[in-house]
């Protein structure tokens, strides 16, 4: 499933699939309103993907790899934390 | 997922986790360092910088069945996740033939909905089946 990952000193993140790069604002008084919403059950979530460990390996995690079996995304605060 | 680098996850599974359950954490621990992926699913906390505890069941299709999401000094029931995806799982079986009532755990009885169950819930389903 997941790819291993050769390991630099940069920090690399996640992102979604298929995401292009932000635009630059047209102005300085227009501005992009991004509405914040949460997703809605029955439709598809959104794909990304993200580095990770996992099993003694850092690995590079795309969601849609798991097409085919059930998944539970959790997202917490931080590692480290208590609860 | 949460914003921690891999390397933070590496070192939490190595020496904490690990001493919890035997050969570390089992699945991947992923990264979302700037909380891209948190954002797109609405449980990213602009202010904190981080993610608010936000759990979400897909089902083999992609398709998002349910969610929870708490602040963080809450944690979650496992029980209960693991109860509705085996709830979803059933539903998926039965291609809808069949329905799971509130309280419904393995074992328990399905409702099957259809036009001989209008207004005849009450005779199928009691209230104390809504507890353990």
């Amino acid at each position: 499933m997941a790819q291993e990952e050769q390991v630099g000193c940069a920090r690399p993140t996640g992102g979604l699939v298929g995401e292009t790069a932000p635009e630059e604002p047209m102005s300085d008084t227009i501005k992009p309103v991004k509405e914040k919403t949460m997703l809605t059950v029955g439709q598809k979530v959104p794909d990304f993907s993200a580095p990770g460990y996992h099993k003694g390996a850092f690995v590079n995690v795309t969601l849609s790899e798991y097409l085919g079996k059930w998944v539970v995304l959790c997202f917490y605060p931080g590692d480290f934390t208590f609860v | 997922m949460s914003i921690d680098s891999m390397f933070v996850h590496k070192m939490w599974d190595d020496d904490e986790l690990s001493k919890m359950v035997d050969g570390g954490v089992p699945f991947p621990m992923l990264s979302d360092a700037g909380g891209n992926v948190g954002k797109a699913y609405g449980v990213f906390d602009e202010a904190a910088g981080v993610e608010t505890r936000g759990r979400f069941l897909i089902d083999p299709d992609g398709i998002l069945q349910g969610f929870e999401v708490l602040t963080p000094p809450v944690g979650r029931n496992v029980s209960e996740t693991i109860r509705q995806i085996q709830a979803f799982q059933l539903i998926r079986e039965t291609k809808g033939g069949e329905a799971t009532p509130s309280g419904w755990r393995p074992g328990k009885k399905t409702l099957k909905p259809g036009i001989d169950l209008v207004g005849k819930v009450w005779q199928e389903w009691k209230t104390d089946m809504a507890f353990d």
